[in-house]
């Protein structure tokens, strides 16, 4: 594989760049894989790589209904963080953390990771003293956080409304100076190129229609383009995770539901962090072409649609004015939707099942893109050795019934709690 | 946006009702040996379909009561609208 470099690029100047090394390849399936990852997104493409990377696992196949990134990894707002208060998200977040730190050098792929920081904002004292709960609890957990009081924020935000007669005004906010944002596409096309130099085979346009499963064992899985034997299937697609699971008989605390996310007109540089807003559910950040890139709340209602409504939309907006009047200035760009995988508890599952060779990545909720590099290390692990590691042990598919939730707000499907 | 065809009221927007799931889970008999399974099927497994899917509404912002709504989670396509008790066939 060609090394991306400045040395490199100079080089294909003089050839008008025509002489680029594809990124990845167009392969035709193989008859068997060691290892199949059914999902093409950030989460598959990086199980994947760490599969070839830390467990020598080259005989993988990722099969793709449609194309690489098209899904929630190329849709949501690039939000990086680890502000959780429980142990199990907080862990499992800030060992993904220090692989976003590296994983520019690691994949020798700019994925533009911007540590910029994340404010929740705070709207009465009950607030505050739960922000300050959660941030001694990653503090515990050594993750850093800041209290600030309403002063502070002034300070980092000051276009934010600060007047007193405000409905929800502010009182302060917990920040995460480590947070950030990065290059969505970029983590996509960074690990397909990487996983695919390693000898990964990446297929697109290429739909499961069914499992091999005899005796309890994945065999193999069917696929519009033939069959294709293999030991172990990993399961990583995020909002059509039911449609395969109702394939292989089962039933999982899972819905798919709709978020939608939109940006403004590009302006010039005003906000340099990620801030959300503590009376409802809205966060907003500027991208580097200086694009508002905000988002909130899901529709409400179980959907495959992949495009939003305008109620919601509305609803999310008035939030972010209300936070920021500023933005009922700007003209909106564009607006689109994704489709959830919504868990019960708002927690993710990582976890083998009872089929054997069969393991299963969802209930990502909200916050899949932050997770793409420690889900993919933690599934790659899980797979290859066919237990969980410690990192995702809490995640666990039988969590519901024995009663381990892990209910880090509280919400998972049923949004009208929030 | 969603038009809801409330079996009391009529037609209205999407914004007088709130969503309640599933129309088709149902709890599990009162006074019986219930499995954990029962419970697990109950209270957190949903098949969360593609396609026609019978789910419950309330009309909040109306008559306040809760009705079963037909429709499809990929085009959002309302078929047919029911009162909570009605039998569907």
């Amino acid at each position: 594989m060609q090394k991306y470099s400045i040395f490199n690029l100079v080089k294909n100047a003089f050839s008008n760049h025509e002489n680029w090394d594809l990124a990845w390849k167009d392969p035709t399936p193989k008859e068997e894989y060691d290892v199949v990852i059914i999902g093409g997104g950030g989460h598959g493409l990086a199980t994947a790589y760490y599969l070839a990377k830390e467990h020598n696992i080259t005989k993988v196949a990722i099969i793709e209904k449609g194309w690489i990134g098209g899904g929630n990894v190329g849709r949501n707002t690039t939000i990086i963080r680890s502000n959780y208060m429980h142990d199990e998200n907080a862990l499992f977040s800030e060992f993904g953390m220090d692989l976003w730190r590296k994983m520019s050098q690691d994949l020798n792929y700019n994925v533009m990771f911007s540590p910029r920081g994340i404010i929740n904002l705070a709207h009465s004292d009950a607030q505050m003293n739960a922000y300050a709960r959660r941030g001694n609890s990653m503090r515990l957990n050594g993750i850093d956080a800041v209290l600030l009081n309403r002063e502070q924020v002034k300070e980092i935000i000051p276009m934010a409304d600060f007047s007193e007669d405000v409905r929800f005004p502010i009182f302060g906010g917990l920040m995460q100076p480590s947070a950030g944002t990065a290059r969505h596409d970029a983590v996509a096309w960074g690990y397909a190129r990487q996983a695919d130099s390693m000898g990964v085979d990446i297929i697109q346009n290429c739909e499961v229609t069914g499992f091999d499963v005899t005796a309890g064992k994945i065999n193999g899985i069917r696929t519009s383009r033939g069959n294709i034997k293999t030991k172990k299937v990993g399961l990583c697609v995020a909002g059509s995770t039911n449609i395969l699971a109702e394939k292989l008989n089962m039933t999982l605390p899972i819905e798919t539901h709709l978020l939608q996310a939109c940006v403004s007109e590009p302006v010039k540089p005003i906000l340099d962090r990620v801030v959300t807003f503590g009376a409802g559910h809205f966060y907003i950040s500027q991208s580097d072409k200086g694009e508002m890139v905000m988002g909130g709340d899901l529709d409400g209602y179980n959907s495959y649609a992949q495009r939003g409504n305008l109620p919601t939309l509305q609803h999310v907006l008035t939030e972010g004015i209300a936070m920021m009047p500023f933005l009922s200035k700007l003209k909106m760009l564009r607006t689109w939707g994704g489709i959830m995988d919504m868990s019960m508890d708002g927690s993710p599952i990582i976890d083998k099942t009872h089929i054997d060779g069969l393991y299963l990545n969802c209930g990502w909720c909200y916050g899949g893109f932050k997770a793409t590099p420690a889900s993919g290390w933690t599934f790659a692990h899980t797979i290859a050795q066919d237990r969980v590691h410690e990192l995702n042990a809490g995640f666990s598919l039988n969590r519901f019934s024995t009663g381990h939730l892990i209910d880090e707000k509280g919400l998972g499907t049923k949004t009208w709690i929030s | 946006m969603l038009h809801i065809k409330c079996p009391h009221c009529g037609m209205r927007s999407q914004n007088e009702f709130s969503y309640g799931g599933d129309a088709s889970v149902k709890r599990p008999e009162l006074n019986k040996e219930i499995s954990d399974e029962e419970w697990d099927n109950f209270v957190y497994n949903r098949k969360s379909l593609r396609g026609k899917h019978l789910e419950l509404w309330q009309h909040l912002s109306g008559c306040r009561q809760w009705i079963k709504v037909e429709r499809d989670t990929a085009t959002h396509e309302i078929f047919n609208t029911y009162k909570a008790d009605e039998e569907i066939t």
